[in-house]
């Protein structure tokens, strides 16, 4: 073992994060730690800030206000972190060349990509499909393999935006699978997702947004059960948030 | 319709010197385009992905080049190239290494435009998955060139295209000497105005059936190469 403290993003801190576009704010005064252990889960309606919270968590975007840390670090580079879109993008490639790809651009061992590659492919279940050209694949396995790709990275922290949104329910199944298989080896998953059995099978802890605000974080079986907040509370009901 | 026969039995009797003139029509054009890519692509890729002012200037100014007038293009080298011009030294007028030089001069606005177009259209695409991904600047470009490698095929022919088909620049920078710069289409414009309608008439379609084959070619790889990479 080296004597260096080993660098890792977490606790990944936001402290009184505001975000911009242009002069419209779409997150503000959001002070919130991500720390190992158990996912966590962001809900909140369309529009309430997941997906901007999660790109500035990467550090796609910058905060406008306030300060955003990876293990006490502004600048932490993104290397160990990793993120699935709620789109994701395919490269004009084959389905194991965009895995190829991302194990490349993570610095993966040249020796060792075909092997991971296809150990990839197996985790999410397109190893038939390896061949084929990536655009080409169903929305649903197109997110299978955003994700592979995402694990490539091996990162330390795992970005989720709407991981399951287009799948069936086996195929949901098997990426709760994978996420909670990731999760027990330490990587820490921050996902967002519409599905709140989704949430209370897989969150550790749930933050809900609205409107941009932070309106409750706290551990999954409290939220369920003792939801602090009268709009935690209706979301929980299932009621509009407007 | 005697021209037509006659020129169809020129061409089908392959004389040598019409093969000498196919042969250097396509050396100058391929050579072109082949420097011509190695400036555009680049220069495309650079204006695709990077903002400073007067970029969008440039972008006009580089669509506009695409239309430069071969004479003019061909007179501007040839002032270079001529014994008194800044480039005199190098004795290139009237040698087919000059009509390359005008032609890529011809070709590569043609490729660049059209390459900034394709890279900026990919780029916006693969954007944030790239950023994600902890891309840097040099294997953006190269990611980028790389994907759209189908579609700068593409590019590549309409340079090719404009070459095959130019005659006023390599006139005026090659003096369509015989046996030595004379291409297709100089040939053609020179037979037409000789008088000797077979000749030239059976080098238009030599001509045209390059043209096509190469485009047939091209459109064939870049079909194959879809059909594995999507
Ligand atoms: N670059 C931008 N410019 C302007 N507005 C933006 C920009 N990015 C996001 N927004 C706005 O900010 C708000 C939050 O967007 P965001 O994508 O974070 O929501 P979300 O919670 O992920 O929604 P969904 O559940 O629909 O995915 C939306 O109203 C969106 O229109
Ligand atoms: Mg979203």
């Amino acid at each position: 073992m080296s004597m260096r403290a080993p660098v890792t993003d977490l606790p990944l801190m936001f402290v009184e994060v505001g975000i911009l576009a242009g002069e419209v704010p779409i997150l503000s005064q959001i002070t919130l730690t991500f720390d190992a252990g158990a996912p966590t889960v962001l809900i909140g309606p369309n529009g309430s800030g997941k997906t901007t919270l999660l790109r500035a968590a990467m550090g796609l975007i910058p905060a406008s206000r306030g300060r955003i840390t990876w293990g006490g670090r502004e600048n932490a580079p993104s290397d160990r972190r990793a993120f699935m879109f709620q789109r994701p993008v395919m490269l004009r490639r084959s389905v194991a060349g965009n895995i190829r790809y991302a194990l490349a651009a993570a610095n993966a061992p040249r020796a060792a990509i075909e092997e991971r590659t296809s150990h990839l492919l197996k985790v999410v279940g397109l190893e038939p499909l390896a061949q084929r050209p990536a655009r080409r694949l169903s929305g649903g396995e197109q997110q299978r393999l955003a994700l592979a790709r995402a694990l490539a990275r091996a990162p330390t922290i795992l970005f989720l935006d709407e991981p399951t949104a287009s799948l069936d329910p086996h195929a949901t199944k098997a990426i709760e699978d994978v996420i909670r298989d990731i999760a027990s080896i330490g990587v820490k998953v921050v996902m967002s997702t519409h599905d709140l059995g989704q949430a209370k099978r897989l969150g550790g802890d749930i933050v809900l947004l609205h409107r941009g605000q932070l309106i409750e974080h706290t551990l999954a079986l409290d939220f369920f059960d003792t939801p602090r907040t009268p709009e935690a509370r209706r979301f929980i009901a299932g009621e509009l948030l407007v | 319709m005697s021209g037509d026969v006659s020129a169809l039995q020129l061409v089908l009797s392959g004389d040598p010197g019409l093969f000498a003139i196919v042969r250097l029509s396509l050396m100058v054009s391929l050579s072109a385009v082949a420097f011509a890519a190695l400036i555009g692509v680049p220069l495309g890729a650079f204006l695709a992905l990077t903002r400073f002012p007067g970029r969008e200037a440039a972008i006009v100014v580089l669509n506009a080049l695409m239309g430069l007038p071969p004479v003019v293009v061909g007179l501007a080298i040839f002032l270079m190239l001529s014994r008194s011009g800044p480039l005199g030294s190098w004795g290139l007028l009237f040698t087919p290494q000059a009509m390359i030089i005008a032609q890529t001069v011809l070709v590569a606005p043609i490729i660049a435009a059209l390459a900034r177009q394709t890279i900026e259209d990919l780029w916006v695409e693969y954007r944030e998955e790239l950023a994600a991904m902890n891309i840097g600047p040099a294997g953006r470009v190269a990611t980028l060139i790389w994907d759209a490698r189908f579609s700068l095929v593409t590019a590549l022919l309409a340079g090719f295209g404009r070459a095959a088909a130019e005659v006023g620049a390599i006139m005026i920078v090659g003096g369509n000497i015989d046996g030595f710069t004379r291409t297709m289409t100089t040939a053609i414009a020179l037979e037409t105005s000789k008088g000797d309608l077979p000749l030239a008439v059976g080098l238009g379609i030599v001509l045209i059936l390059i043209v096509i084959a190469i485009n047939g070619l091209a459109w064939g790889a870049r079909r194959a190469g879809e059909r594995i990479a999507g």
